[in-house]
């Protein structure tokens, strides 16, 4: 896809989200993040926890409000206060899908119940008939049958709870979908299945998925681009492709390192990078996103640019 | 490997029932391994293929349904699986075989400071003055990597990061010098980065110390790393074992094949990852053959019918599948393990996706 013919959906606009922690103590969780999202793409979130990541995703979907900044989805503010028929708009077109599908559905309400829960808000149905067509369809789209809808989450694996988790997502035909890394909580097997199952609906539906994700081998295989978050700061924006092959900024590359291998003999001889904040440029220059190519932003001083301006064309020579 | 390793725990034939309303669960379907000094020895597999449960048998630490119903553990001379009471574990449980938890968290007590929990332990099983306690606990501290020791000895668990909570639970965990080391999936709750540093200090401890690490990890990367032999968990059996070079790059049984398969650091963009299809068999009904048959696209008819035996690859190396009998027929593993080390070299080196400048 090029830059051009590429539609924004979905705006972050110099966003901060900021707590109170106690009598005139602030946190300020997510600083200053900036980027686009493209109908379409899988735009992945990366970060550890206590990086801002999950607040970043909460503050698209309105849970938490931005102390500075702005949200555009589809062209529209989002953020801060909006009309009662805005936010509903909100709510139909962005859907969430959460890490732990045990504690993110009712337990005691049955499967299909859980997934009408949308329809119900929005009377998106015309009659009950209409709304059981509706819920049978959507446990087909993610691999479920009908007969599963009188049943109740407990009586579900974890990999099926996840699909009756984006069953329950994809009902309400959203056009964004915040995935909060909806394959942690799942073993191996079944993460492959989950992730199938999103690559599929996305292709279908022409979906665009925010997954915010700890983990980099992960986001490599489901992402087209990439931003790293570390402490709030968004560090490192590219495509997928490119944050693999030339990560720039020092945190990046520490959590590239990190990545366990499938390969005894390449991993036990691998190196840990330990990220050291003290090796960047101490002048006390703001950082900011700076565009080191076309697509790769990184979040750096005037000198660090230089510097990986410098690698990058060094790499490129060596990679060609 | 050296011949004349000893062994430090020998577990035999164990099965373990789990008493559900009023059914019984068969969660360890006669389950053997011989744990060598010093090695680490992991152990992989779906959840609810048993590890964690085969594990807390070394511990007797099994939920009170639960039941040994068969075999034997056997640890300097002494039949674990014999021992009732907690006054029967004194001495081995936290002594001799200590565990590390997955949430360090709920394996602290929120309302101790860390000093006492650590003291406690040592004081517990040592027989020794409290200064001399606390000076061995600070000093574990310190082994641990947590600076300024003395210090933080007062401070309570809400005041260390996740990733420093589980440096002190290995720390209480070792401070009685155990001779086997249980991690319980230690690292899955904690970021990349720390887990990697979490690694390493249990495997550094270990090489100063000289424990043997029993370890069920939750990432086949974390058993590349840390493990020296591997075994499969399957449907409450240990269905492959070997050395870590043999589980990797050449698997036998069906079921590790597609573990290593489904990994997604071998995902190709725009092609499906491979995934198992089904789900792990009811442990509540007798499991007649093969239990990964029903799942398996390469299982044979005698797959559902008769259990296979234990086949010898190496003499480190067995796997329990029809397919390493003469008359089954030559089948390969997947295209997408097939040159495993190759590929992740590939991935790793210059160029590669996850090669590091």
């Amino acid at each position: 896809m090029s830059t051009e013919d590429r539609e924004v959906i979905l705006s972050i606009k110099h966003v901060d989200v900021t707590f109170e922690t106690g009598h005139k103590k602030k946190l300020r969780a997510v600083k200053d993040a900036n980027f686009d999202i493209y109908r379409g793409e899988t735009f992945a979130l990366v970060g550890e926890s206590g990086s801002g990541k999950t607040t970043l995703g909460r503050a698209i979907m309105r849970i938490n409000p931005c102390s500075a900044g702005e949200i555009l989805f589809e062209g529209k503010r989002i953020s801060g206060k909006i009309s009662r028929e805005e936010d509903k708009n909100v709510v139909r077109n962005i859907q969430m899908i959460f890490q732990d599908p045990a504690a993110s559905l009712n337990e005691r309400a049955t499967i299909e119940y859980c997934i009408s829960e949308g329809l119900y808000n929005f009377h998106l149905y015309k009659d009950e008939a209409d709304r059981i067509a509706k819920v049978d369809r959507a446990l087909e789209s993610v691999g479920l049958l009908p007969e599963h809808k009188s049943r109740y989450p407990h009586e579900f694996s974890g990999g099926q709870r996840q699909r009756v988790g984006i069953a329950r997502a994809m009902i309400m035909d959203p056009k964004l979908i915040v995935a909060d890394e909806p394959i942690s909580a799942l073993d191996v097997s079944i993460r492959a299945q989950v992730l199938n199952l999103m690559n599929r609906l996305k292709a279908e539906r022409n979906l665009t998925y925010l997954f915010i994700a700890h983990d980099l081998s992960v986001v490599r295989f489901i992402a087209d681009r990439i931003a790293v978050i570390h402490l709030g700061e968004i560090v490192e924006i590219a495509e997928s492709e490119t944050l693999f092959k030339y990560p720039m900024h020092p945190y990046t590359v520490s959590l590239l390192s990190t990545v366990p291998m499938p390969d005894p003999l390449v991993e036990k001889s691998r190196k840990h990078i330990v990220y050291d904040p003290s090796q960047l440029d101490q002048s006390g220059e703001e950082r900011e996103m700076r565009e080191l190519r076309p697509g790769h932003f990184v979040f750096c001083t005037s000198s660090e640019y230089a510097k990986y301006e410098e690698k990058m064309s060094r790499m490129e020579r060596e990679l060609g | 490997m050296d011949e004349n390793r000893n062994i430090v725990i020998s577990a035999k034939d164990v099965e373990v029932k789990f008493r559900v309303r009023d059914k019984f669960l068969t969660a360890i379907r006669n389950v053997s391994l011989d744990l060598y000094e010093g090695e680490t020895f992991a152990i992989v597999g779906e959840s609810g293929s048993g590890k964690s449960v085969f594990t807390k048998t070394f511990t007797g630490m099994l939920e009170s349904n639960g039941t040994i119903s068969n075999g034997s553990i056997m640890f300097h001379g002494k039949d674990l699986t014999k021992l009732k009471t907690d006054k029967d574990w004194e001495g081995i449980r936290g002594a001799k075989i200590s565990t590390i938890f997955q949430d360090p968290m709920t394996s602290l007590n929120p309302l101790r400071t860390i000093g006492y929990q650590i003291t406690e332990v040592i004081e517990k099983h040592q027989k020794i003055s409290k200064e001399e306690a606390k000076k061995q606990a600070i000093e574990m501290m310190y082994r641990v990597g947590i600076p300024d020791a003395a210090n933080r000895f007062d401070e309570y668990p809400f005041q260390y990061s996740g990733g420093m909570r589980q440096r002190i639970v290995i720390a209480i965990a070792l401070s009685c010098h155990p001779e086997i080391l249980i991690c319980d999936e230690p690292t899955t709750a904690l970021d990349v980065t720390i887990q990697a540093q979490i690694i390493a200090l249990i495997r550094d401890l270990q090489k100063e110390l000289g424990f043997t690490t029993l370890y069920i990890p939750h990432d086949l990367g974390v058993v590349a790393n840390v493990a020296d032999r591997v075994g499969v968990m399957y449907g409450g059996q240990i269905i492959e074992y070997g050395t870590v070079e043999e589980i990797f790059f050449d698997p036998r049984h069906p079921y590790t094949w597609a573990l290593l398969s489904s990994l997604p650091q071998l995902g190709v963009k725009g092609e499906d990852l491979f995934f198992i299809t089904g789900t792990p068999p009811s442990l509540y009904n007798k499991i007649d053959g093969d239990a990964f048959a029903p799942r398996n696209e390469h299982a044979l008819k005698i797959d559902f019918v008769q259990e296979p035996p234990f086949f010898k690859v190496s003499d480190t190396h067995y796997a329990k599948t029809w397919l390493l009998d003469p008359r089954a027929p030559k089948l390969e593993k997947p295209e997408v393990i097939q040159n495993l080390h190759e590929k992740i070299v590939a991935m790793t080196d210059k160029g590669g996706a996850f090669h590091v400048d």
